[in-house]
Formats: C-alpha cells, sequence, structure tokens
C-alpha cells in the first residue's frame, strides 16, 4: 500500500478553512463573553453569596466540571426537545459551551477575588482612599493583573474546545475539514492543514495577548 | 420528559444494559489513564531532551518542543482524525480503541512533558549547579537530587490532566470507540429517551470524575504542605 | 610547575563582563585568597575555575594540562580533583546532612557504602554535627548547613578545595573551629582558594592574595605587602576600611 501526500488538490479549499477558523474564533468568543457574565455572577455568589447561593453556584460548577461537554450538549440538543425546547444545532453547540465556559470562568474570577489581600485594602485606606478610589486604583487593577493570564489561557483552550460544534453539523473550521474531506478524500492532508490553522491561531492569540497582558498590565506570564 | 423517564426506568435499566455501561464506563477511564501513564513516560523522556546541552543533541531538542507546542494546540478531535487515517491509508487494520488510545497518548505526551519541564525548572537552579559541580550527571541529577524536590509540583497538575481526560475522551464515541458516550448513543438509538439517556450518561461521568478531582485536591493540599520537609 | 594556572581569563552572565584579564597561578598546597568588595566577581571566578560558568576567552591549565570548559570528558576530571563549597552552602534540600556529604563518593565515585558512611559520620562529627546526621537542611542553622557544605566537600577527597566565604554565616566561636579545620588542612598541603572577610586569617594562612574589584584583579602579592604596603590606592583603601572594624 503506498500513498502519496498530495497538497495541492487541498489547498485550495484553505480559503475556505480560514473561514472557518474564524468562525471557531466567533463561537470560542461568544461563549467567552457570557461565561465571563456567568463566571463574574457566580464568582461574586461565592464571595458575597449566603451558604444556599454558594451551595447552588457550588454544584453548578462541579456538576459542569465533572462531565463532558460534549455529553452536556447531547443533552440539550437532544434531551431538551423532550421538554418542549427545541434547539438549533449552533443554539445548543453556544449554549453548552457557555454553561461549561461558566463553571470554569466562576471558579477562575473567584480565585482572582480572594487574591485581593484585606492588609492592601488596608493600606490604600490609611492613603485616605474613599471606597471608590480603592476600587478603581487597588482592587481592580490588581484583578486584572492576577486574572488575565489564566483567563487568557481559559480562550485559548476554548478555541480548541469549539471543533467538537463540528459534531453538530456546526461548519466551523473542523466542521469544514469534513466537508473537504468528503469532497476530495485527502483525508490526511485535510486534517493536518486543519492542524496546522489551530496551531497558526492558538500561537497568535498566546502571542497577542501575551502582548498585550504585558503592555497593559505589566503581566509576567506564561501563556499556554 | 419526567413521566416518560419514569415509564422508561424499569426497562433502561435492565441487566443487560447495566453491565453494558459499566463496561463502556471502564473503556473511557482506561483510555485516560493507559494514555496517562503511557504520556507520563514519554512525556518525562521529552522533558529531560530539552535539558541536554550537547550541540549534537540540537535536532533532538528542536523537534521534542516542536511536538510539544504543536499537540497542545490540536484539539483532540482533530488529532483523532489525523491518527484514524494514517492507520487507515497505512493499511494497518487496529482497533478503534487503539486509535483512540494512541491520540490520547500524543496529547498526554505534550501536556505532561511541558508539566514536567516547568516541575524541574522548579528546583531552584543552585541544585543543578550543586549537582553538576560534584560530577553528577543528568540522570544522577535527576534520580537523587531534582526528582525526589519536583515530584510534588509535578504531580498534581498530571493528576488534573488524567481527569481532564476522561471527560476530553468523550470525543472517541466520534470514530466508534464504544466509551461512555457511545454507550448512550447506542442506548438513544434503541429508542431510550435523550433525557434518561444522556442524563444517565452525564452521572456517570460524574462519579467516575467527581472522587478523583476531590482525591486530586487533597492530593495537591498534603503536597502544597509537605513542601518544606 | 603550578598545579593551577589561569591566564587571562574572561567570562560574562549573557552580555555583561563580570571578569576581565583574571591571570592567577596557585603551586601545590598554596592558599591563595580572594578579597573585594561585593560584586567583585570573586564567587564568580570559583564559579569558572570549576566548570558553571563557561569562559569566554583565557586559559587554565591544571598540572600543566588546558581543561576545554566545553569538553565533558577533561570537565569530569577537573570535577574529580576539585571540591567547592558554595557561598549560599546549596545543600541538596531532600537529603539528610549525611545523606548529602555521602551522595557524590558514593554514587559518582562509587566507593563503598560503608567505608563512606564511616567517613563522612567522621568529618559531620569533626565540624561539630555529630549529633546532626540525620536532619534536613530545613531543619539545621545557616551555620550548621555551611558546616554539612564544608564536610560534603571534604568528602570528596579533592586535590584543590575552593571556599566561599565559609565563615561568613557562623558565630564567632564556630569560626574559629571551621578556620581550625582549614589550617589542619593547610598543614596538609590542601591546595585552597578561600573568598574571606577574616583578614587575620588570611593574612596568617595565605600564600598570596588577590585583592578584586570590578571583576579584576587590582593587585596580588603576599599578604604582608598588601595590606602593609598597597601599590594601588583602590586596595589601600579598601583594606584601611576593612582593617578598621
Ligand atoms: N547569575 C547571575 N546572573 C547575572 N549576573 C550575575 C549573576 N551572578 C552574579 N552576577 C553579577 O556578577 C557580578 C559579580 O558577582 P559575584 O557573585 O561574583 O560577586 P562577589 O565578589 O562574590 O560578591 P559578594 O562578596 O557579595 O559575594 C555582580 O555584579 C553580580 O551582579
Ligand atoms: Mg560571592
Amino acid at each position: 500500500m503506498s500513498y502519496t501526500l498530495q497538497f495541492g488538490q487541498v489547498t485550495g479549499y484553505l480559503p475556505y478553512l480560514a473561514g472557518g477558523a474564524w468562525i471557531s474564533l466567533q463561537i470560542a468568543f461568544l461563549a467567552f463573553c457570557g461565561g465571563m457574565v456567568i463566571g463574574l455572577f457566580g464568582a461574586m455568589a461565592k464571595t458575597f453569596g449566603g451558604r444556599a447561593l454558594n451551595h447552588l453556584v457550588g454544584g453548578y460548577v462541579t456538576f459542569f466540571m465533572n462531565t463532558p461537554q460534549l455529553v452536556q450538549i447531547y443533552f440539550i440538543y437532544f434531551a431538551l426537545p423532550d421538554a418542549g425546547i427545541l434547539l438549533t444545532s449552533y443554539e445548543a453547540v453556544l449554549i453548552g459551551m457557555t454553561l461549561n465556559a461558566g463553571a470554569y470562568l466562576t471558579e477562575i474570577q473567584r480565585a482572582g477575588f480572594e487574591s485581593v489581600h484585606r492588609n492592601e485594602m488596608e493600606a490604600a485606606e490609611t492613603l485616605g482612599m474613599t471606597l471608590m478610589q480603592r476600587v478603581r486604583y487597588v482592587v481592580l487593577p490588581h484583578i486584572a493583573r492576577v486574572l488575565f493570564p489564566p483567563l487568557s489561557n481559559q480562550y485559548i483552550l476554548m478555541t480548541l474546545g469549539t471543533s467538537m460544534a463540528a459534531i453538530f453539523g456546526v461548519e466551523e473550521l473542523t466542521g469544514r475539514a469534513f466537508n473537504v474531506n468528503a469532497e476530495t478524500f485527502r483525508s490526511i492532508e485535510v486534517f493536518s492543514l486543519t492542524a496546522g490553522l489551530y496551531i497558526v491561531v492558538t500561537l497568535a492569540a498566546t502571542l497577542l495577548l501575551g502582548l498585550f497582558g504585558r503592555f497593559m498590565f505589566r503581566a509576567k506570564m506564561r501563556l499556554y | 420528559m419526567l413521566a416518560r423517564i419514569v415509564a422508561e426506568a424499569p426497562e433502561f435499566f435492565s441487566y443487560y444494559n447495566i453491565v453494558f455501561l459499566l463496561e463502556a464506563m471502564l473503556a473511557t477511564f482506561a483510555l485516560s489513564a493507559v494514555g496517562c501513564v503511557i504520556g507520563f513516560a514519554a512525556g518525562f523522556f521529552l522533558a529531560v531532551s530539552r535539558r541536554t546541552i550537547s550541540v549534537l543533541l540540537l535536532p533532538l531538542r528542536a523537534l521534542t518542543a516542536a511536538f510539544i507546542e504543536m499537540f497542545r494546540r490540536i484539539p483532540f478531535l482533530v488529532t483523532l482524525m489525523m491518527v484514524f487515517f494514517v492507520f487507515q491509508v497505512l493499511g494497518l487494520d487496529i482497533s478503534m480503541f487503539s486509535v483512540a488510545l494512541i491520540s490520547v497518548c500524543l496529547i498526554a505526551t505534550a501536556f505532561i512533558a511541558e508539566i514536567i519541564r516547568a516541575g524541574l525548572e522548579s528546583v531552584h537552579r543552585t541544585q543543578w549547579d550543586t549537582a553538576a559541580a560534584m560530577n553528577m550527571n543528568l540522570i544522577q541529577t535527576l534520580r537523587y537530587v531534582i526528582m525526589p524536590q519536583a515530584w510534588k509540583i509535578i504531580l498534581p497538575p498530571v493528576f488534573s490532566f488524567f481527569i481532564l481526560f476522561i471527560k476530553d475522551t468523550a470525543l472517541a464515541s466520534q470514530i466508534g470507540v464504544v466509551e461512555l458516550t457511545y454507550a448512550g448513543k447506542v442506548l438513544n438509538n434503541k429508542g431510550f429517551s435523550a433525557a434518561l439517556v444522556f442524563g444517565s450518561i452525564l452521572i456517570l461521568y460524574f462519579i467516575l470524575s467527581y472522587p478523583l478531582a476531590k482525591f486530586g485536591a487533597r492530593l495537591e493540599q498534603k503536597l502544597a504542605a509537605a513542601r518544606n520537609s | 610547575m603550578p598545579q593551577l594556572e589561569i591566564l587571562d581569563l574572561k567570562a560574562a552572565y549573557g552580555q555583561e563582563p563580570v571578569l576581565e584579564n583574571i591571570t592567577l597561578s596557585v603551586e601545590k598546597g598554596e592558599i591563595v585568597s580572594l578579597i573585594g568588595p561585593s560584586g567583585s566577581g570573586k564567587s564568580t571566578l570559583l564559579r569558572v575555575l570549576i566548570g558553571l560558568l563557561p569562559p569566554i576567552a583565557g586559559e587554565v591549565h591544571l598540572d600543566g594540562e588546558r581543561i576545554d570548559y566545553g569538553d565533558k570528558r577533561t570537565l569530569r576530571s577537573l570535577r574529580d580533583r576539585l571540591a567547592i563549597v558554595f557561598q549560599q552552602y546549596n545543600l541538596f534540600q531532600n537529603m539528610t546532612a549525611l545523606q548529602n556529604v555521602t551522595i557524590a563518593p558514593t554514587k559518582v565515585k562509587k566507593r563503598p557504602a560503608r567505608e563512606v558512611e564511616e567517613e563522612a559520620k567522621t568529618l559531620l562529627s569533626k565540624v561539630g554535627l555529630g549529633d546532626k546526621f540525620d536532619a534536613y537542611p530545613d531543619e539545621l542553622s545557616g551555620g550548621q548547613q555551611q558546616r554539612v557544605a564544608i564536610a560534603r566537600a571534604l568528602a570528596l577527597k579533592p586535590e584543590v578545595l575552593l571556599l566561599d566565604e565559609v565563615t561568613s554565616a557562623l558565630d564567632p566561636e564556630l569560626v574559629n573551629e571551621v578556620l581550625d579545620s582549614i589550617r589542619l588542612l593547610a598543614a596538609e598541603g590542601m591546595t585552597m582558594f578561600i573568598v574571606s572577610h577574616e583578614m587575620g586569617f588570611v593574612r596568617e594562612l595565605s600564600s598570596k592574595v588577590a585583592f578584586m574589584a570590578d571583576g579584576h584583579i587590582v593587585e596580588i602579592g603576599a599578604p604582608a605587602r598588601i595590606f602593609d604596603q598597597p601599590e594601588k590606592d583602590r586596595t589601600r583603601d579598601f583594606v584601611s576600611k576593612i582593617l578598621r572594624h
């Protein structure tokens, strides 16, 4: 059995695949933003909320962190219609990813809140700062610096995670790779090219986020 | 939805289905566990090879760095497809479980190599220097000086990665590996309601992952406390 | 023929030159003391000698043989004959005092464990740690760790010993104990490089004193000459300051 790699036929699809990568980035971005909002409320509930709220959020986080995202989306897509909730595959994927991201981002942001030390606040108070000033000049910059690296890493991980949308027929990068494969049958070439695109996209994200973090927050970090 | 679940439940939890699910659960566990053990061995080798200094080994170092950097940036699903098609093209007849296992090994190697690299670096440079000044070679330095100090740093994230992969191997259902998620799809196709099937599958994953995660957190605390002794 | 000869040595950390024009020769059994202000490159010189920082120019000869710091084999034979006590002790954190002393003789030199252990216990007892064999570095005081480090270096039976401020963390009584051990080694004819601020001791034992500043050897000579009739202003300043205390 001999097989010669032939990229010629496949490279023509490069723009099509790159377009898919753009969709992957969009899905990751939407899910990330949604997850950030959930995570912000979740982290505040865990930090400042009462016991009941704490348990509720804790249960949500624990459940989503200990089950696969794929099966979560299966449940949303296939089981919710029984309860009268009909979603398109794109919606189901997006909701699943958002809920999943929300759990991880709750944990990340909670850790960020906890890293604000009391004595830092007290030091600011002795300088005569008002509460608003303290939040603005001490707390927020601190949280931004601490949170930026893990949030960036989560974003990159989520970009890779979007590939499972292909299973539900969403035509993002991996979905389009399946399409090209079905047309050309140059499987190895198609999927290496796809892998290459994921590498390029995440490397670019690492680079840009790293520069941004260093410039904006003087965050010293080793990104993904 | 609930009424349907209750109606189907007795038939769903038949002896046959339960055994089927437990076997699938075992496959899920094995895929991640075996992959991580092999990944640990290979990752260790890669992490150590990056610490060599000989000019002759420069190509090895470059290759290792590229491998680690690349395989951490390819989605598991894409790695699965690549491995799957490579074996198909080579005409080698191996089971889908093996295809998935090889994919897990590739990714685990890359991730764990990175974890071990960070662990080795966590041991202060002077410890490496001192060992070198006493004429220890790389293997002796690792065995007697560095690893006894670094394993406490290395173990918790490796364990987290293992738990992460219990969940990520759900994607192996896509190529037909009979693991937990695939078992769910089979039962769903047999006509059981999606809510019952995937609800159960979610719970089974939770039963597998949650105790391990708890154990991992305890392990991390214990090791962090023991660091200075 | 000098046992150790350093010719026009140059070393740098990255782009930053730390040592320049270092020329120095030592006969067997001689003791060379390095003195000089903080940051002048004393520790760095010892690190270069034992091959932890490859020099970027110049030569080092051991018994007339040129050391190629890029070559593994000569580096190994060099380290077989030199031992160093680091300024920060650098004990292996995962080993007890006794294991710190026995590890290299048993695992690197492949000597019988029992014999090495006996020797190690004697050495540790000699530096006043007879009751600390099983203590880990973080259970020992700075001075105790320093003495373990000395015992560890001696267990290697080196021909040349590099000592980096080995009395800096000790209290006065112990200083004398450790200095006595060094005197004993000197009497046995061991060649030594000593970085020290104990001027009385330096004066008493050294065959040569090298005054370093800014990575250069400013002046080198017999202790009496360096301390009593320094030629350079830099040296005179430093010596007068340090003797005043
Ligand atoms: N690892 C390093 N990386 C970069 N520069 C270094 C490093 N170690 C030392 N230096 C620099 O090299 C110069 C010489 O340092 P060295 O430690 O040799 O001084 P020293 O004479 O031993 O000082 P001290 O008496 O304080 O021990 C200093 O300017 C120091 O900042
Ligand atoms: Mg020094």
